[in-house]
C-alpha cells in the first residue's frame, strides 16, 4: 500500500468492533504534541544567550525578538485552520495528523538550522509559520472524527482532545528544560540539538496517532444509542455547507462569544505572575506567582475537559451562559479581593475564570455541531479559530495598556488592574448578549439531498444512514 | 486476553492510553509539585 493511500480517508473507516476509545487517545497524540507551544517561552531566555552564553550580548537576540516566534505561530494557527479547514475535513483525519506531523518536526528542524546560523528569519519562518500551519491543522484534525464517533457525548470528546492541548506544555516544559541541560556545554547552550530531538519525538508521537485514528463507517452508531425522537431546538439534524455557515449569524455571534470569552481570559493568563506580586506586594513572592501560573495551567486544562463534559447535560449555550455570568461576577470580585487582601479569594477567582477560558475553546466544537451539523464541523471550527487569533492580540493589549496607562497616571500598582478587571467584567456583559441572540439556523442554509458539494458518503455524520 | 470488542482488545485500549496518559500524568504531577510552592 502507498503512502498515499494508507493516508487517505477510505483506508481509515474502522471495521466492526473497532473501540470509538482508541480515538480519544490518538488524538490527544496530535494535541499533547502541538501543545507545546503554550511552553515555548523556556526557550526564550537561552535564546538571548546563545553567543553570550553566560550572559546577553550586543549582538544575542532580544526578548522582544523572540516574542514574534510564538505570535506568529498563534497567527498562522488562524489561517490555516481557516483556510485548511475543508481541505482537512475532506481528505480525512490521518492526512490531516500526517501533514501536521510533518510540518511540526519540519518546523523544529528549520529552527534548529536558524539557531545554528544565527538568523532569527529562519525561526520565524521555521516555529513561526511551519510550525503555526501544524497547529491550525493539528488542532482541527481530529475534532468532526471525535463528534461522529461520540454523537452521544461530542463536548467530552472533543474535551479531552482539546485538553490535550492545554496539558501538552506540562510535558514539554520540563523535558525540554531536561533536554538543554543535557546538551549545553560551557561554550553551548544546547537549544539547536533539543530543536532536533524535539522534532523527532514529536514526529514519531504524532505519527502514532495518525495510525491509530479510524473514522466511523457510514450508518454506524455506539451500541444503545438512539438520536432523540423529539429533537432539541437548538441541535441540528441538518448540516450546513462550510463556507454556507459565514453567511449565518449564529456563525458571528458564535465567533465574538468565543472571542470575547478568550480575550478575558488570555489576557490575564499571560500576566498573572506579575499581576498577583503588584496585587499582594509582599505575599506572593516570584516563586510563590510561578506556583500560581502552574496552577492555573491545570485549571485551564481540567476546565476543558470538565465544562464541555458538563455542555453534554446542561446544553452548550447554558455552558457558555455560565461562562459570561461566573465570569462576569468574579472579574469584578477580583478588585475586592485585591483590597482587602485575601490571596486565598484572589487565586480561587482566577482558577475558575481560566478553567472556564478553557471550557470556552473545548465547548466550541460541540456548540457548532449543534447549530451546523457534523459534516462541515471540523472546517467550521477552522474558521472560528480566527477569533482566537483576533483575541490573541486584544487580550495582552487591553491587560498591559491600561495597567501602563494606570501606572504612569499614579495609580498605586496594587491598583493598576482594577479598571482591566471591569473592562473584562463588560467584555462578558456583550458576550452573554450575543450568546442569548443565538437561535437555530435557518432552514435555507441547510444542504439538501442533491447538493453536490456534500456528495462523498465519507463525510456524511455516523449514523445518517442508519 | 479479553478482549472489549470483537477486534480491539484491552491490551490495545491499555496501550493506546498509557502512551498518552504516562506523559500526561507525569507532567501534571510535576507542575502540581511546583505549584504548591503557592502555599508555603
Amino acid at each position: 500500500m502507498s503512502l498515499l493511500s494508507f493516508l487517505d480517508r477510505n483506508h481509515t473507516i474502522a471495521k466492526p468492533g473497532f473501540s470509538r476509545w482508541m480515538v480519544p487517545p490518538a488524538a490527544l497524540c496530535v494535541h499533547l504534541c502541538i501543545g507545546q507551544a503554550y511552553a515555548f517561552s523556556v526557550f526564550n531566555l537561552p535564546m538571548t544567550k546563545l553567543i553570550g552564553i553566560s550572559q546577553s550580548t550586543p549582538q544575542d537576540w532580544k526578548l522582544t525578538e523572540l516574542g514574534w516566534i510564538f505570535s506568529i505561530a498563534i497567527f498562522f494557527l488562524g489561517v490555516s485552520s481557516a483556510v485548511f479547514g475543508r481541505w482537512v475535513e475532506e481528505g480525512g483525519p490521518r492526512r490531516a495528523m500526517f501533514t501536521a506531523a510533518l510540518c511540526w518536526a519540519g518546523g523544529f528542524f528549520v529552527s534548529a538550522i536558524g539557531v545554528y546560523a544565527h538568523s532569527l528569519w529562519t525561526i520565524y519562518l521555521g516555529y513561526g509559520v511551519l510550525g503555526g500551519i501544524a497547529l491550525g491543522i493539528g488542532y482541527i484534525s481530529p475534532v468532526s472524527t471525535l463528534i461522529k464517533w461520540f454523537p452521544d457525548r461530542p463536548g467530552m470528546a472533543t474535551g479531552m482532545a482539546i485538553m490535550g492541548f492545554g496539558g501538552g506544555a506540562f510535558i514539554a516544559s520540563p523535558l525540554s528544560v531536561w533536554l538543554m541541560s543535557k546538551f549545553s556545554t560551557p561554550t553551548h547552550v544546547g537549544v539547536a540539538e533539543t530543536f532536533i530531538v524535539l522534532g523527532a519525538v514529536y514526529f514519531v508521537f504524532m505519527l502514532v496517532g495518525a495510525i491509530m485514528v479510524r473514522v466511523p463507517a457510514p450508518g454506524w452508531r455506539p451500541a444503545g444509542y438512539t438520536p432523540a425522537a423529539q429533537p432539541k431546538r437548538l441541535i441540528t439534524r441538518n448540516d450546513v455547507f462550510v463556507y454556507d455557515a459565514l453567511k449565518t449569524p449564529q456563525f458571528w455571534l458564535i465567533w465574538w462569544v468565543l472571542c470575547l470569552n478568550v480575550t478575558a481570559g488570555i489576557g490575564v493568563l499571560g500576566q498573572a505572575s506579575a499581576m498577583s506580586q503588584e496585587m499582594f506586594p509582599g505575599h506572593i513572592t516570584p516563586v510563590a506567582a510561578a506556583g500560581f501560573v502552574g496552577l492555573m495551567s491545570l485549571f485551564n486544562m481540567g476546565g476543558r475537559f470538565f465544562w464541555a463534559s458538563t455542555s453534554d447535560y446542561i446544553g452548550r449555550k447554558n455552558t457558555y451562559f455560565v461562562f459570561m455570568v461566573l465570569g462576569f461576577i468574579l472579574y469584578c470580585t477580583v478588585p475586592y479581593t485585591g483590597s482587602v487582601g485575601s490571596v486565598v479569594g484572589f487565586v480561587c477567582c482566577f482558577l475558575v475564570i481560566i478553567s472556564m477560558y478553557g471550557g470556552g475553546f473545548s465547548t466550541v466544537p460541540a456548540y457548532l455541531k449543534d447549530m451546523f451539523g457534523t459534516r462541515y464541523v471540523g472546517a467550521i471550527h477552522g474558521l472560528l479559530l480566527t477569533a482566537w487569533s483576533m483575541a490573541g492580540i486584544f487580550g495582552p493589549v487591553l491587560v498591559n495598556y491600561i495597567r501602563e496607562y494606570n501606572v504612569t497616571h499614579g495609580v498605586p500598582k496594587a491598583q493598576a488592574y482594577n479598571t482591566t478587571m471591569y473592562i473584562m467584567a463588560g467584555l462578558l456583559v456583550i458576550g452573554f448578549i450575543c450568546n442569548l441572540l443565538i437561535k437555530a439556523v435557518d432552514a435555507r442554509f441547510h444542504m439538501k439531498e442533491s447538493d453536490a458539494r456534500g456528495s462523498d458518503p465519507a463525510l456524511a455524520p455516523a449514523g445518517a444512514q442508519a | 486476553m479479553t478482549t472489549h470488542q470483537e477486534g480491539t482488545t484491552t491490551l490495545q485500549l491499555a496501550l493506546a492510553w498509557g502512551f498518552v496518559g504516562i506523559p500526561l500524568v507525569l507532567g501534571v504531577l510535576q507542575t502540581l509539585v511546583n505549584a504548591m510552592k503557592l502555599f508555603q
